[in-house]
C-alpha cells in the first residue's frame, strides 16, 4: 500500500477539471505549466480544497472519500505543507514559528536546519534561503506523514537557488516520508525527485524517472517540457531509417520507425555546433544563420534554423559565434526521437 | 523658477488649511486661563456629564467590540447571498443624520415603537435612560469599528490561516494566534475612531435619551445645555473632549508605530494597510 494514495480525485477548476490518480512512496515531483492544477493537488491533499470526488489515503488512513462524504479538517491530517511564499507568521519569531506546530522544543530543528542564530529574528527580516529553511523546519516539526512542497525554489534568486537545490535534495532523501513537490521547472523536478509526473490542464500525461522522461517522452508536450526541440514533418521509410521532410524542406533522419505526419524531439545537449561542416557519421546537418544566443544558467542556448542547442560559455568563446553568422548544427539519427506519429499533429496540443 | 512659485503656493495653501484646522482648538484654551478651566472641572454639571459620558462610552465600546468583531470577521471571510446588503447595513449609521438615527431608535425601541410593547411586557423602558444613551452611542459609532475591522481581517493573508491549519491548529486557535494578532493594529485603530465618535455623539442621544443631568446628559449635551448659562463650563468640557481626542489620536499613532512589523504598517487611520 502506498504511503500516500490519490485515487481518481476530481477537482473542478475554472476551465477544466483536475483528475489524478497517484501513489506517492518516495519523492515525486509534478511539473507543468502555470495553471495546470499543480497547487490544487497539494491543497486537496492538505484539506484546504475539497475535491468533487475520489479518495485520498495516507498509510491506510482515509483523509478524503467523496463517496462516503469523509473529509478530514486540515489540522487533522498529518501533512507538512511548505507554501510557495513560505507563509511564515510575520508576528512570530523563527523559534515561535517552528514551535507553532508542536508543543515540542524547536531546538532540534534549529540545529538541524542551521538556523539557531536566527531563532529570535522575525520572518520579514530573513533572506529567501533562510525563510525556506524556517518553512521546512516548521513543516517537519509537525512530524508529518507526508511532506508537500509548492514551488520550493521559485521564490529564490538564481544565485541562491543552486545551493538550496542541492541542500533540499539531500534533505528530501533523508526524510523517510513520501514527498510530493510541484514546480514549473523540469530541471528542478529532475534534481529533487526520483520520479517526475508531467501534468497539463489537470491531467497527468506521463510519470517516470527524469531519465526515462527525457529518453522516451510519451508525447510532444512532455518532450517540449523536458527541454527538447520539436520538429514537425512528414516521414518516409528508407533503408531501415525514417527520413522526415520538415516544413522548411530540410530532411532529418531518425532511427525510430514512423510514417506520415510526425513530430520529432531532439535534445539541445545532443546537438553539436560548429562553424565548418563536420566530417563524421552524424546524419543530420542543418546549415543556417544563428538566430539567437541566450544565457540559461551556466549554459548558452544557441538557435540555428528550427533547432536550439546548448553549449558552455567556453565553447561559445572558442567557436566565436555571433548572431546572424552561418553555422552548422549536427545531431545523430539515434538521438532524434519520434514523439508523435501517424495522424495529423499540431505540436504542443497533441495528446496522443 | 516656475517650480519654486508653485511650491511656494502649495506651502501657503497648506499653511492656511492647517491654521483653519488648528485655530478653533487653540481658541478653546486661549479664551481663559488654564487654572480657571481646571476650576470648572469641579462644577457638578461638568463632573456628572463626564461620568455619564465615560460610563456609557465604555459600555457601548465593549458591546461594539464584542458583537462587531465576529460580525466583521464573517463579512470579511465569507461571501454569501446578501453580503452586500449586510455591509450596507453596517455602514448605514455612518451616513444617517444623527437626529434621524435618534428618531429611528425611538421608532424601534420607544414605548410606541416596533418593539415597544414587547419591551413593555418585559417591564423594560429604554427611552430617556442611561441604557438609551449606550444604545445610541453603540448604534452611531459601531460602523467606524466594524468597517475598520473588516478591512483588517480582509488584509490578513489567507495563506497564513491555511498554514496554521496544516500545522495542526483548529479554527479557534488559528483565529486567536494568527488572525487576531495580525489584525489587531486595524482593530485598535477602529476602536479609537469609534470611541472618539461615540464620545461626541449628540443628535441621536438627545432624541432617544434626552438630556437629564446625572442620567443621560453626556459631555456634548451638557456643553449645549450650559452654553448660554456658564460659558466657562462649556469651555472646560470642550477642553476635556479635545484632550481626550488628541490623546486617542496620539496613543493610536504610537501604538501603530510600535507594532511588531512596522515595515508593513500604515500610520494613517484610514489606510487600508493599517492592519498589515
Amino acid at each position: 500500500m502506498a504511503a500516500l494514495a490519490l485515487e481518481e480525485i476530481v477537482v473542478p477548476l475554472r476551465t477544466f477539471s483536475l483528475r489524478l490518480t497517484l501513489d506517492v512512496d518516495s519523492a515525486i515531483a509534478l511539473v507543468g505549466p502555470s495553471g495546470a492544477g499543480k497547487t490544487t493537488v497539494l491543497r486537496s491533499i492538505a484539506g484546504l480544497s475539497r475535491p468533487e470526488s475520489g479518495r485520498i489515503t495516507s498509510n491506510g488512513e482515509v483523509w478524503f472519500d467523496g463517496a462516503r462524504d469523509i473529509s478530514l479538517a486540515p489540522d487533522r491530517r498529518r501533512v507538512g505543507l511548505v507554501f510557495q511564499d513560505y507563509a511564515l507568521f510575520p508576528h512570530l519569531s523563527v523559534r515561535q514559528n517552528i514551535e507553532y506546530a508542536r508543543r515540542h522544543e524547536a531546538d532540534d530543528y534549529l540545529d538541524r536546519f542551521a538556523i539557531r542564530h536566527l531563532e529570535r529574528a522575525r520572518p520579514p527580516d530573513l533572506s529567501g534561503g533562510e525563510r525556506q529553511r524556517v518553512a521546512l523546519a516548521r513543516a517537519l516539526a509537525r512530524e508529518p506523514d507526508v511532506l508537500l512542497l509548492d514551488e520550493p525554489l521559485s521564490a529564490l534568486d538564481a544565485h541562491t537557488k543552486a545551493g538550496v537545490r542541492a541542500e533540499l535534495h539531500d534533505l528530501l532523501r533523508g526524510l523517510g516520508i513520501p514527498v510530493l513537490l510541484v514546480t514549473h521547472d523540469f530541471e528542478d523536478a529532475a534534481a529533487l525527485a526520483d520520479r517526475v509526473g508531467v501534468i497539463v490542464d489537470g491531467e497527468l500525461r506521463q510519470i517516470a524517472t527524469p531519465t526515462e522522461l527525457v529518453a522516451a517522452p510519451n508525447d510532444s508536450f512532455v518532450a517540449s517540457f523536458t527541454g527538447a526541440n520539436l520538429l514537425n514533418g512528414y516521414g518516409e521509410r528508407a533503408d531501415g531509417l525514417t527520413r522526415v521532410r520538415l516544413l522548411d524542406g530540410t530532411v532529418v533522419t531518425t532511427a525510430d520507425d514512423a510514417y506520415g505526419d510526425v513530430v520529432l524531439a531532439i535534445y539541445p545537449w545532443d546537438i553539436t555546433i560548429s562553424k565548418a561542416a563536420p566530417h563524421d557519421s552524424t546524419m543530420n546537418l542543418i546549415n543556417a544563420p544563428i538566430r539567437g544566443i541566450a544565457e540559461i544558467g551556466n549554459r548558452i542556448r544557441i538557435t540555428i534554423g528550427p533547432v536550439s542547442a546548448e553549449i558552455t560559455a567556453e565553447s561559445l568563446e572558442r567557436l566565436g559565434l555571433q548572431v546572424g553568422q552561418p553555422a552548422y548544427a549536427s545531431f545523430k539519427a539515434t538521438g532524434t526521437r519520434v514523439v508523435a506519429n501517424g495522424r495529423s499533429v499540431s505540436g504542443r496540443s497533441d495528446d496522443s | 523658477m516656475k517650480r519654486t512659485l508653485l511650491s511656494c503656493l502649495i506651502t501657503a495653501v497648506a499653511i492656511v488649511t492647517l491654521l483653519f484646522l488648528a485655530l478653533p482648538v487653540i481658541a478653546i484654551f486661549a479664551h481663559t486661563t488654564p487654572a480657571h478651566l481646571v476650576d470648572q472641572l469641579s462644577n457638578p454639571v461638568v463632573r456628572d456629564a463626564f461620568v455619564v459620558s465615560l460610563k456609557t462610552s465604555v459600555i457601548a465600546q465593549a458591546l461594539i467590540v464584542l458583537f462587531g468583531t465576529p460580525t466583521a470577521y464573517l463579512l470579511a471571510t465569507r461571501r454569501f447571498p446578501g453580503h452586500a446588503v449586510a455591509v450596507t447595513l453596517v455602514e448605514l449609521p455612518l451616513v444617517l443624520p444623527p437626529a434621524v438615527a435618534g428618531i429611528a431608535l425611538l421608532a424601534a425601541f420607544g414605548r410606541l415603537g416596533l418593539l415597544g410593547s414587547t419591551l413593555d411586557a418585559l417591564g423594560i423602558t429604554l427611552p430617556f435612560t442611561q441604557t438609551a444613551v449606550t444604545i445610541a452611542v453603540a448604534y452611531v459609532a459601531s460602523p467606524l469599528y466594524i468597517r475598520q475591522a473588516i478591512a483588517a481581517f480582509e488584509a490578513t493573508d489567507p495563506n497564513l490561516t491555511a498554514a496554521s491549519r496544516t500545522l495542526g491548529a483548529g479554527p479557534t486557535r488559528t483565529f486567536f494566534r494568527v488572525v487576531l494578532p495580525l489584525a489587531q493594529g486595524g482593530l485598535i485603530a477602529g476602536l479609537a475612531l469609534s470611541f472618539a465618535r461615540g464620545l461626541g455623539e449628540f443628535g441621536a442621544t438627545i432624541m432617544f435619551a434626552g438630556s437629564l443631568q446625572r442620567v443621560t446628559q453626556t459631555l456634548p449635551l451638557a456643553i449645549y445645555a450650559e452654553f448660554d448659562q456658564n460659558f466657562d463650563a462649556t469651555l472646560a468640557m470642550s477642553g476635556v473632549l479635545v484632550l481626550i481626542s488628541v490623546a486617542l489620536l496620539l496613543g493610536l499613532r504610537i501604538g501603530l508605530t510600535w507594532q511588531r512589523s512596522p515595515s508593513k504598517r500604515s500610520l494613517y487611520l484610514f489606510g487600508p494597510s493599517a492592519s498589515g
